[in-house]
């Protein structure tokens, strides 16, 4: 019944998102031959990934003793048993493959003496099985998520790879199989809005921190892959899963790596103590993140903050070599002083846990292939980084695996895709009649609205629920009510107006889609964490507390399983948690202490 | 091209950048500073909008001398700017 039409561009593949997930997936894919657009809001180098400063982990053993099963092993522990053991496996067997093949693409990493890749603790990598840190991370000074854009990027110009900058992807287009047949977009220059129709689509859109008041996001991160998934009918699992950095500025919510702790840092309270020997005796100040942050809130909480309003603490590296401090943390000493007005080699940086990474996403199979309910994987639709939930970080993520999530399952995808299209599984379907209807229906009501609401002050309101009402520590009955307050600012969501409605360069309209893709994230999120009655790992509730039947509030009887979260009837289902790696014994349910 | 169409796409460019520092000193920046700025240092801006946080950072911090002497100006207008 469709009349309204769009232009329609054909591709083999089709990649959401230049970030390095994005750019790993396009290599294979071009690199095979394979005709392949990558779209992007941004041009790809100011991608998110850019932001990644601590390094990318690998058991390449080349400082001291390491072996992927020890990474596996705290990759477990760090999820506290939620994530995927298949998967898990399956990333930290490939890492030193990865990253040795992006030293290869051209990576400037740090080097030690004898000229080997560079390595240095980070929080929760243990060798041994959790006996003690090991060296890991694979850095670039600080400027690691820099390093890795610029060399993915200058592979896929040399492989052919065709970019559409400053093009924002609106829609996921299915078939009534389900097959998923490419995106709608538009491109911000022109206000054009075309279909890019294709065998495969690859979401590697990034995380939606966005979401709360205080994160230490870029404000691209606005969850757009999750929002088109959930509107085209794709569950979201395990959203309520949100890691807390411990040390973004106080006020700003811009980040401290984690590698200021990896090269000495200690956090102090007021009274100067170290009190991480209090809560992580073995680990200390580079326990896992949710630990670090759980105890920052609660010497904050028991009145022992720093500041006026005792509502930070410190974290010191007045004690390092200022040389140590410039050679291998430059970029924190800048940030430090222009965001937080404090010199570090002088005195300490006020820090606050803030909202830093998604741990749940659109399901994937270890494959980097979207899955249904049932664990069959979508026709067509693929995904990676940190939009997609494989899942591997499962409840936590411990640093540096995200950007080796990227690499591996980036890769991963790249390669079911072209193994689909060679199997015959998947191909160019033609397109329903009314395959723009939808999209258009979107932006024509966003267009004609009046007496609607206004972009930026829904926006807040959004996140400074999410904050309240679902932060660090969550409460049974502000979870509740959260829940209600996310579903009326839903409805001013839905209502939003723009004034000016021009078609080149419209950024109020660009910035109301992005909205449209917040709520979503919002919902699943606020959703998903009110209906999970336990603390897991970031998830952490105030009625589910530590009990000798279940250590740290974690149920494993009732909630060792993943939720997916259904736009349609804004509901819950859950399935297993794959217990079974690829080819060790199951890293069997314990309880998580550092 | 339209004012309004310049306008929008550095607004695109000073808010959606790789990292939160960025977004928020240029963003902040547009608001404040950016509507007093002479016609050439507004050319200088948008150059400088362009370019990649991490070559923009050292120039905002000062770390790295800027040659351009209009750059310069502005760059000193936006390392005073304090974010919240
Ligand atoms: C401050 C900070 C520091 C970090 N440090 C580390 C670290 O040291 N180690 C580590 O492992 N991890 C780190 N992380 C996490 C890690 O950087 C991210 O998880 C990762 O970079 C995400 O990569 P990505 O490829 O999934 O997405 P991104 O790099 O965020 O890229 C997303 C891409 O999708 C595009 N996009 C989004 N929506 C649309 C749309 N609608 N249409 C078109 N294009 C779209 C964007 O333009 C962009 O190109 C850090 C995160 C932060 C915030």
């Amino acid at each position: 019944m469709s009349k309204l039409t769009i232009p329609v561009r054909k591709f083999d593949a089709v990649i959401v998102g230049a970030g390095g997930s994005g750019l790993r997936a396009a290599i294979q894919l071009s690199e095979a031959g394979l005709k392949t657009a990558v779209l992007s809001k941004v041009f790809p180098t100011r991608s998110h990934t850019v932001a990644a400063q601590g390094g990318v982990s690998a058991s390449l053993g080349n400082s001291e003793d390491d072996h992927w099963h020890w990474h596996m092993y705290d990759t477990v522990k760090g999820s506290d048993w939620l994530g995927d053991q298949d998967a898990i496996e399956y990333m930290c067997r490939k890492a030193p493959e990865v990253v040795v093949e992006l030293e290869h693409f051209g990576m400037p990493f740090d080097r030690t003496d004898e000229g080997k890749i560079y390595q240095r603790p980070f929080g929760g990598h243990m060798s041994n099985f959790g006996e003690k840190p090991v060296r890991r991370a694979c850095a670039a000074a600080d400027r690691t998520g820099h390093a890795m854009l610029h060399a993915l990027y200058q592979r896929n110009v040399r492989a052919n790879t065709q970019f559409f900058v400053e093009w924002m992807a609106l829609d996921l287009m299915r078939d009534d199989s389900g097959q998923v047949l490419g995106v709608i977009a538009l491109e911000m220059e022109t206000g054009e809005v075309v279909a890019f129709h294709s065998k495969a689509t690859v979401f590697a859109t990034g995380g939606a921190g966005r979401i709360f008041y205080s994160s230490t996001n870029a404000f691209i991160n606005t969850g757009d892959g999750l929002g088109m998934a959930a509107r085209a009918g794709v569950p979201l699992e395990d959203m309520e899963f949100w890691q807390f950095h411990p040390t973004g500025v106080a006020g700003a919510g811009v980040l401290i790596t984690e590698g200021v702790r990896g090269e000495g840092g200690i956090l102090r309270n007021s009274t100067n103590e170290r009190f991480m020997e209090r809560y992580a005796p073995n680990a200390k100040d580079l326990a896992s993140r949710d630990v670090v942050s759980r105890a920052m809130v609660t010497e904050i909480n028991e009145g022992r903050g720093c500041g006026p309003n005792k509502d930070f603490v410190l974290l010191d590296i007045t004690h390092l070599d200022p040389a140590t401090i410039m050679k291998r943390l430059p970029g924190i000493r800048e940030i430090s002083i222009q965001f937080a007005g404090i010199d570090p080699i002088k005195a300490p940086i006020p820090v606050v846990p803030t909202c830093h990474y998604q741990m749940g996403g659109v399901p994937t199979n270890y494959k980097g292939q979207v899955v249904s309910d049932d664990g069959t994987p979508i026709k067509g639709f693929y995904a990676a980084g940190e939009v997609a939930c494989a899942s591997v970080h499962g409840a936590n993520r411990l640093g540096t695996n995200s950007l080796l999530d990227l690499l591996v399952f980036g890769k991963a995808s790249g390669d079911s895709v072209i193994a689909d299209i060679k199997s015959g599984e998947i191909g160019l379907k033609e397109l329903p009649a009314n395959f723009a209807d939808f999209t258009l229906a979107r932006l024509n009501r966003l267009n004609t609205q009046t007496g609607g609401a206004n972009v930026n002050e829904t926006r807040l309101e959004l996140q400074r629920t999410m904050q309240k009402h679902c932060g660090v520590f969550r409460f049974k009955d502000m979870l509740v009510e959260g829940v209600a307050k996310i579903l009326d600012i839903e409805k001013a969501v839905a209502m939003t107006e723009i004034k000016d409605k021009s078609q080149v360069w419209n950024t109020a309209r660009v910035e109301a889609l992005e909205l449209d893709n917040l709520i979503e994230v919002a919902k699943a999120t606020m959703v998903s964490a009110e209906a999970r009655k336990e603390s897991r790992g970031a998830h952490v509730r105030d009625d589910a507390p530590d009990t000798a039947a279940n250590p740290n509030g974690r149920d494993d009887v009732n909630w060792h399983k993943h939720t997916l979260w259904h736009r349609a009837s804004n509901a819950l289902s859950y399935k297993p948690v794959i217990m079974t790696p690829l080819s060790v014994e199951t890293i069997a349910l314990k309880t998580r202490s550092y | 091209m339209e004012e309004r169409e310049k306008i929008n796409r550095l607004r695109w460019r000073c808010t959606r950048r790789a990292m939160l520092e960025m977004d928020l000193l240029l963003g902040e920046f547009l608001d404040r500073i950016y509507p007093a700025l002479t016609p050439e240092q507004a050319d200088a801006f948008v150059i400088l909008a362009d370019m990649e946080d991490l070559e923009l950072w050292p120039l905002v911090n000062g770390s790295r001398e800027c040659p351009d002497p209009v750059q310069a100006e502005v760059l000193a207008l936006l390392r005073n700017v304090r974010v919240k």
